[in-house]
């Protein structure tokens, strides 16, 4: 019973749900300020989804149709699960397992492979383009996301959320430490590729692919996907805050200090999104690969001579 | 008899998203499009947005005077649109081919290969007739909904 109100209302459906349709506004809102817009209403994205609710499904003709309907209803989920996992372990850290940060970012890689799995189920070409760039992609940032998410893990000597938080509480937030901090700026930039804003909207490329993997789908099971999307607003920078930032803490000071600190994560990608062009897929793995892994190793050495 | 409408409905009137086609335009209206998109107009805040898949849109936006080519493609995309869904035709040319009708390359206007349900004249329309456009656009489809005889869809 818990459980189920544990994923369905607080912290899991409901209530990232309703965080994730404000933060898509706001991103929506503030990319528009920042073109000199005066950007959409703020019950846009959800006016947007029950819109989707109401029309029909397309299924493609060739293709896998089971997998075309099941992949957005399993990102969907992964991400619930790992939003649950990562609010478990703020209010109640001696709840977490051994590997519970290992569990969240393996579940939230899942909606990229949701993408993929979906994108190619529907036979399209241009979705099977975009699944392919989607897959390169996927390799190019996860190695550094890894890398930077192991120095939280070297310097707390513990391989759980709980035990990461532990630590901050008692020594301080790892950001505060230079390997935290170059650490952060790796995790920043892998998340600008994890919530696929600009410049790495590579796989989706509306104007160049017709949404990519995307280009399919219509009615509730795009809804599922635009869903899946807002639910990585808040819960990726909310991971990184964990992770990095001290957490929520346990005062309503700390609360309010940790929506300012989700926020300005948010805010940092929406700038990003907004001053950069979209990058070719080759040039975005060359970043990946070089720059950021360079920057996250660095780090974790840092973190290794205890600095 | 109005009926009451469903949620689903009411959103769909907050957010039209549209898929824009050119038909072999002269593109002065594609052009324009961008002018009510951009800061002066803004359409974002009706909710308005181009989507690049027709299988995503609301509003399937028609410029241009359908050449020989174009024709079966007109209708494959609004073939592929899921519904419901409305069709504006916009611009003298996909109103009633304008200046090219009688030409040997464009043998039929428009509303003669998918419903029409709004037509913006102009050429290029003034991003306020297209935003007028839009508003006639969204009240077709309500009374559609609604289960009203169309009566004026004309602009």
């Amino acid at each position: 019973m818990t459980l189920l109100f544990n994923l369905l209302i607080f912290p899991g459906l409901l209530f990232t749900g309703f965080a994730g349709g404000l933060l898509s506004w706001f991103d929506r809102k503030l990319s528009a300020r920042l073109q000199w817009r005066r950007g959409p209403v703020w019950f846009q994205p959800f006016a947007d989804l029950a819109k989707l609710m109401g029309k029909e499904t397309i299924l493609p003709a060739e293709g896998s149709r089971p997998l075309f309907l099941f992949a957005p209803v399993a990102g969907l989920a992964a991400v619930l699960v790992a939003s649950w996992i990562i609010w478990l372990s703020l209010l109640r850290p001696e709840m977490g397992f051994v590997g519970d940060l290992i569990a969240v970012f393996y579940l939230l890689s899942v909606p990229a492979l949701a993408l993929i799995v979906g994108g190619s189920a529907s036979a399209n070409p241009l979705a099977s383009l975009g699944a392919g760039r989607e897959i390169k992609l996927l390799l190019a940032y996860e190695l550094p996301l890894l890398l930077s998410l192991l120095v939280p893990v070297v310097q707390a000597g513990s391989l759980r959320l709980g035990g990461i938080l532990a630590h901050q509480s008692a020594a301080g937030s790892i950001a505060g430490s230079w390997s935290g901090l170059l650490a952060l700026a790796a995790a920043v930039l892998c998340q600008q590729a994890k919530l696929g804003l600009p410049p790495f909207d590579i796989a989706e490329a509306e104007t160049e692919i017709s949404s990519g993997p995307l280009i399919e789908y219509s009615g509730p099971p795009l809804a599922l996907f635009k869903f899946t999307k807002m639910l990585m607003l808040p819960v990726m920078p909310l991971f990184l805050v964990t992770v990095f930032w001290n957490g929520i803490g346990s005062s309503l000071g700390g609360h309010l200090a940790a929506v300012a600190k989700v926020l300005a994560l948010v805010t940092a990608a929406v700038l990003i999104k907004n001053t950069n062009p979209r990058l070719r897929i080759d040039q975005a793995v060359k970043f990946f690969w070089g720059p950021v892994t360079i920057l996250a190793a660095s780090a974790l050495l840092l973190a290794l001579f205890g600095l | 008899m109005k009926k009451n409408l469903k949620i689903t409905q009411k959103a769909l009137l907050k957010s039209p998203w549209v898929f824009h086609l050119s038909t072999g335009s002269c593109n002065n209206c594609d052009i324009e499009i961008l002018d009510v998109l951009t800061p002066r107009f803004d359409a974002e805040r009706f909710g308005v947005m181009l989507v690049g898949s027709p299988r995503h849109a609301d509003v399937l936006l028609v410029t241009g005077a359908m050449t020989r080519k174009a024709l079966p493609r007109v209708k494959e995309v609004w073939k592929k649109m899921a519904r419901p869904c409305a069709v504006v035709a916009m611009g003298a040319c996909s109103m009633d081919q304008g200046i090219f009708r009688g030409a040997y390359n464009t043998p039929d206007p428009v509303d003669s290969v998918i419903p029409v349900d709004v037509y913006i004249p102009g050429c290029p329309p003034k991003p306020e007739a297209m935003i007028l456009g839009l508003v006639k656009a969204l009240e077709v489809v309500k009374e559609k909904f609604q289960g009203e005889k169309r009566i004026d869809k004309m602009l």
